[in-house]
């Protein structure tokens, strides 16, 4: 990416997850690019990602479903697409990989492909973006340092990356390349976003570690006891929010904060909402534009306390 | 704090509780940052000779925890999920003992704290790991219980 305006409209994938538990997710991404004059155009008849169900069935099948949303992506002319869900985001870019590497890929694509009536995508057309990566190279935190109008100051955040964010860095060409791009052993563009906000980060050393999300049906003790080490950890570097930027790593610290209660008796006050909710409360959005109230972690009356919403 | 070293996994998250209760007043911090960059070896000791390998002795970036991830991760990318969370145990050790060389006690004890978390955290995903992978204790999500051969009336 080079931070010019083609990223002013890009094509916008939200995936299943941000119509169901991430609604709020994909509510405050939308306000949010509407209010920094960004526009993004939802891909047309999108499908799953794969997810990690179909990918655990079959991984070639996966990387067709992922690859057909960049083809529809392509079909539209865009050359790049936003997903703002770390799965989603992890397995278009895979398949953008596995496409480019693996040949069993690329047959087992244009066969599913030619029985489903349309062109296989090839690799090297559609550059899949990270909602951090859209705002941060659309905007710079220059121009959101100006456009603020309700600064996030005093409002301590450890921001939560989660693990497909980074994971695995053969994917992300784009990351690891020096100043300016993001680094996968210490991911920023969170912090740099809300920074610009007037947010003050903590130092946070579980910022990229599982939170358990995984295992959330299998062994829900174990999901409910990492989540409840990241928010202890969270709170122990006093920050007051956890800072998201995955529809997946959102609901299991809610869920897993309210059970971690519930199961364990471990209650803890940190909040848990989305970078876009966060800023674009401080665009001057208001809560409820931003889908605070669709959140299971209820931050409202903290939120008003610090002059937000 | 004088802790004896930890022998197993459950030992490991017993000393990152113990030293995560009392770092604000640890009278020795770089002494339990060492114990618990130890118990993270333990750690992955555990995944190590669970995959039924001989943990490494060698030296990844000059810390062993490094190298025993490495070769915990070999043939199984998923275990680079506690990459990170590694690599942090030693950063965190680093800045106690970095701290203390600039007087600084309170941080040391604050990031000794924070080791004591990062811990944690690997003893809790491994330990989760281990029965995901049917490599640990018994649960119901064990191989073989859902073996061809094994079947819960057998």
């Amino acid at each position: 990416m080079d931070g010019s305006n083609d990223l002013q409209k890009v094509a916008y994938y939200p995936g299943c997850a941000l119509e169901g538990t991430g609604h709020a997710y994909n509510r405050s991404t939308k306000a949010v690019g509407k209010s920094l004059g960004l526009e993004l155009v939802e891909l047309e008849n999108w499908n799953c990602c794969g997810a990690m169900e179909v990918k655990n069935v079959d991984p070639k099948v996966q990387t067709y479903l992922s690859a057909r949303n960049l083809s529809i992506a392509e079909d539209m002319g865009f050359d790049k697409v936003m997903a703002p869900c770390n799965g989603c985001y992890h397995n278009l870019k895979k398949a953008e990989y596995d496409l480019a590497n693996d040949p069993k890929s690329v047959e087992v694509n244009e066969r599913i492909s030619a029985k489903a009536g349309h062109d296989a995508y090839k690799p090297g057309k559609v550059e899949t973006i990270h909602a951090l990566d859209w705002i941060k190279k659309a905007v710079g935190e220059e121009e959101l340092e100006k456009r603020v109008k309700n600064s996030l100051k005093g409002i301590k955040v450890a921001n939560y990356y989660g693990c497909m964010y980074t994971r695995p860095r053969h994917i992300f060409p784009e990351k690891d390349k020096g100043p300016g791009s993001e680094s996968t052993a210490k991911p920023h563009f969170m912090d740099d976003i809300l920074a610009a906000a007037g947010a003050e980060n903590v130092e946070f050393p579980l910022k990229t570690a599982c939170c358990g999300g995984a295992h959330s049906l299998s062994d829900s003790d174990m999901s409910t006891k990492l989540v409840l080490n990241i928010i202890e950890t969270a709170e122990a570097c006093g920050a007051e929010v956890i800072a998201t930027e995955c529809p997946t790593c959102h609901t299991g610290l809610e869920m897993h904060q309210v059970r971690a209660e519930k199961v364990l008796g471990r209650k803890t006050n940190v909040k848990i909402l989305y970078f876009t909710q966060l800023l674009g409360m401080a665009l001057g959005l208001s809560a409820s534009k931003v889908g605070v109230q669709e959140n299971l972690s209820d931050s409202r009356a903290f939120l008003k306390e610090k002059g937000l919403g | 704090m004088t802790l004896q070293a930890p022998l197993d996994l459950d030992g490991a998250i017993a000393l990152a509780d113990a030293v995560a209760a009392s770092a604000a007043s640890d009278a020795a911090p770089l002494d339990s940052a060492k114990q618990l960059l130890g118990a993270g070896e333990v750690v992955l000791e555990a995944w190590v000779e669970a995959a039924g390998n001989v943990p490494t002795e060698e030296e990844v970036e000059g810390y062993r925890l490094l190298a025993l991830h490495r070769q915990g991760a070999k043939g199984n990318p998923s275990f680079n999920a506690c990459r990170e969370t590694c690599r942090e145990l030693v950063y965190l050790r680093n800045v106690v003992e970095m701290s203390l060389s600039e007087g600084d006690l309170a941080q040391a004890r604050h990031h000794l704290m924070l080791e004591a978390h990062v811990l944690r955290h690997l003893g809790l995903f491994v330990g989760g790991k281990l029965h995901e992978s049917g490599l640990g204790d018994f649960c119901c999500s064990s191989r073989p219980l859902h073996s061809a051969d094994s079947t819960i009336t057998n």
